[in-house]
């Protein structure tokens, strides 16, 4: 039979010829990603984890980003916690506050490969399809029950297929394309579903097709997927893994889709999400009226070197509004260092931006930059609901870095192909 | 028993704000914040047998497991929605609270109908309509059957 991406993924991890959708089968993740929600997960079964231990120290990826450096008694307690837990199983893949947002330093580290199946305590979990991998998140209970046992069911998916023609214009970015595609068919559009992406997708680097990937889960996917080519093997080579270190899956030719969209890229735009859903979505330049107070570029959307580059490239030599805070947020602390040895941090931070430790920042609400009611803030990050930088009658919009830069020059919502030379 | 009608794209920040996710997770914690932004009323008023309406998309957005340990520790009965969100979903199937996806019953549901349930039929009656919902496969009725997937794991750890 012909089978997805996901069809054939959960049929090697589940020991099967073949899986249709709707079958539910047992997996075994090759990992199972945590972040600071880890002192919650193993304080539900502390007492089992000190009877039988963990199913294998391989199995955690453990990264402590949500709430860095620690912001309250509380918050420092649960790193202490976790600390102590890593110790004490032995837990091989650690990276303590500092290092980055767990999904990208899941992918820099080359723990999400292609064709195997991964699982997250995180709903962006779905960002390692970007690498040609299936991965979905799942609750703090089940991830619970992944450590002590190292295995979980799955219901096989129905697939969408994405089929993407066309080229970008100047000004526009992947974050317009997955906008455009998320305002198309909204935010349940693709709920239960994995979505493929095909066609002309040779033209999206790695950072684009994690920008993408990891906004699958606001139209409802349960993950989403690039298929392997060479510019998924030149990035994976580029961070130490060979060709050998992985085995592709990609879809049969006639396996069967529940539903295919196509979309021409020259007909995207710079697009916004408007508050409060990300499926509210306009062309940036009918919102040119909008004031908006913050700006953010980072998080795990939008928080990689090409973005900052592209922040800078529109910065470079001006001055923000007064009016406006700029925050910039690098992925990983190696974004960092690389954007900081190409002189990308000197144009952010003199052009106004404050640069804040690399990890979610204000993204969830807890700290370091959260809005005050009546506020508005542009971000580049995948999620606008209500309340979730801090106050509920503040207003998240969400746009590519190039839009945010510059919305930060000129204090309302601009379009960048006014600001692009 | 109350039953409290919310519309489409019901997100999990609605359900439980984001900004006490490092802070609260015991169940004592999360009741005062249940449904805060959405509806302030809900935690002060709800009851035990309560059962929520929803439309598409229920309980959409984060991982975070609050807003479920939240409804089922406030003894919330069912949540019947037109859809779910997945992670919501499986989230649910862990922690033993019902969810029954039927459209019909979403839109049949007037404010101050009279609302039954009978889970071993798989039946819901509104007023005198009738509309019945699917069972769940054998391996996630084994979950419930345990009481959650906590249990559900801990049998299993104590049979090997
Ligand atoms: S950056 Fe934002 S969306 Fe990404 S993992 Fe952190 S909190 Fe979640």
């Amino acid at each position: 039979m012909e089978m997805t991406f996901a069809e054939k993924i959960l049929a090697n991890y589940a020991n099967e010829k073949e899986t249709i959708p709707g079958q539910i089968v047992t997996v075994q993740p090759a990992h199972l990603l945590t972040h600071d929600n880890t002192a919650a997960i193993i304080q539900k079964v502390d007492e089992e984890l000190n009877k039988y231990g963990v199913y294998s120290k391989n199995l955690s990826i453990i990264v402590l980003d949500h709430v860095i450096p620690a912001a309250s008694e509380k918050t420092a307690i649960n790193h202490k916690k976790i600390r102590e837990f890593v110790a004490k199983h032995d837990i091989k893949h650690f990276y303590d506050v500092g290092e980055g947002v767990c999904h990208q330093v899941v992918v820099e580290k080359g723990l999400a490969l292609p064709g195997k199946l991964l699982l997250g305590s995180d709903s962006h979990t779905c960002s390692y399809g970007a690498v040609g991998s299936f991965s979905s998140g799942i609750d703090r209970t089940e991830a619970a029950s992944l450590m002590l046992t190292g295995q979980t069911w799955l219901k096989v998916p129905q697939s969408i297929k994405v089929h993407i023609k066309g080229s970008l214009s100047k000004g526009v970015y992947a974050k317009d394309v997955i906008l455009h595609i998320i305002g198309d068919i909204s935010a349940s559009g693709a709920t239960y579903c994995s979505v493929e992406y095909h066609g002309e997708v040779e033209q999206f680097s790695v950072d684009d097709r994690f920008t993408i990937a990891n906004m699958g889960v606001e139209m409802g996917a349960k993950n989403s997927v690039f298929f392997v080519d060479d510019i998924t093997k030149q990035y994976l080579k580029s961070i130490g893994v060979n060709e050998s270190a992985y085995s592709p899956v990609i879809p049969d030719l006639g396996a069967s889709y529940m539903q295919t969209l196509d979309y021409d890229l020259n007909n995207v735009v710079p697009m916004v999400a408007c508050p409060h859903t990300v499926d509210n979505v306009k062309p940036a330049d009918q919102l040119e009226d909008i004031e908006i107070h913050q700006c953010l570029i980072g998080t795990c959307t939008n928080g990689r070197l090409s973005d900052l580059e592209i922040a800078a490239s529109i910065l470079k030599g001006k001055k923000i509004h007064k009016n406006v805070r700029l925050l910039i947020i690098p992925a990983s602390k190696q974004i960092f260092q690389e954007a900081m040895q190409k002189g990308i941090i000197q144009v952010l931070v003199d052009s106004g931006g404050m640069v804040l430790p690399p990890g979610c920042g204000p993204c969830l609400g807890a700290h370091q930059g959260v809005l005050s009611p009546g506020e508005r803030c542009l971000s580049t990050a995948n999620r606008n609901f209500k309340g979730r930088m801090g106050s509920k009658d503040a207003e998240i919009y969400l746009a590519s870095p190039a839009t945010v830069a510059a919305t930060a020059l000129n204090q309302t919502i601009t379009d960048p192909r006014e600001v692009i030379e | 028993m109350n039953v409290w009608k919310y519309g489409d794209d019901i997100n999990t920040d609605m359900l439980f704000p984001g900004k006490y996710t490092y802070t609260c997770s015991t169940a004592e914690e999360i009741k005062p914040h249940l449904l805060e932004d959405l509806d302030p009323t809900f935690s002060g008023k709800v009851k035990k047998g309560d059962i929520i309406f929803g439309g598409k998309n229920f309980g959409c957005g984060s991982s975070r497991e609050q807003p479920v340990v939240g409804l089922k520790a406030v003894g919330i009965q069912a949540v019947v929605a037109k859809s779910f969100a997945r992670i919501f979903y499986r989230s649910a199937i862990n922690q033993g609270l019902l969810l029954i996806e039927s459209s019909d019953a979403v839109e049949s549901y007037q404010s101050n109908d009279e609302v039954t349930l009978d889970i071993e039929k798989g039946i819901i009656m509104i007023n005198d309509k009738t509309f019945s919902f699917p069972t769940l496969p054998s391996e996630i009725l084994a979950i419930q059957d345990a009481g959650g997937l906590l249990n559900y794991t801990r049998n299993k750890l104590k049979e090997q």
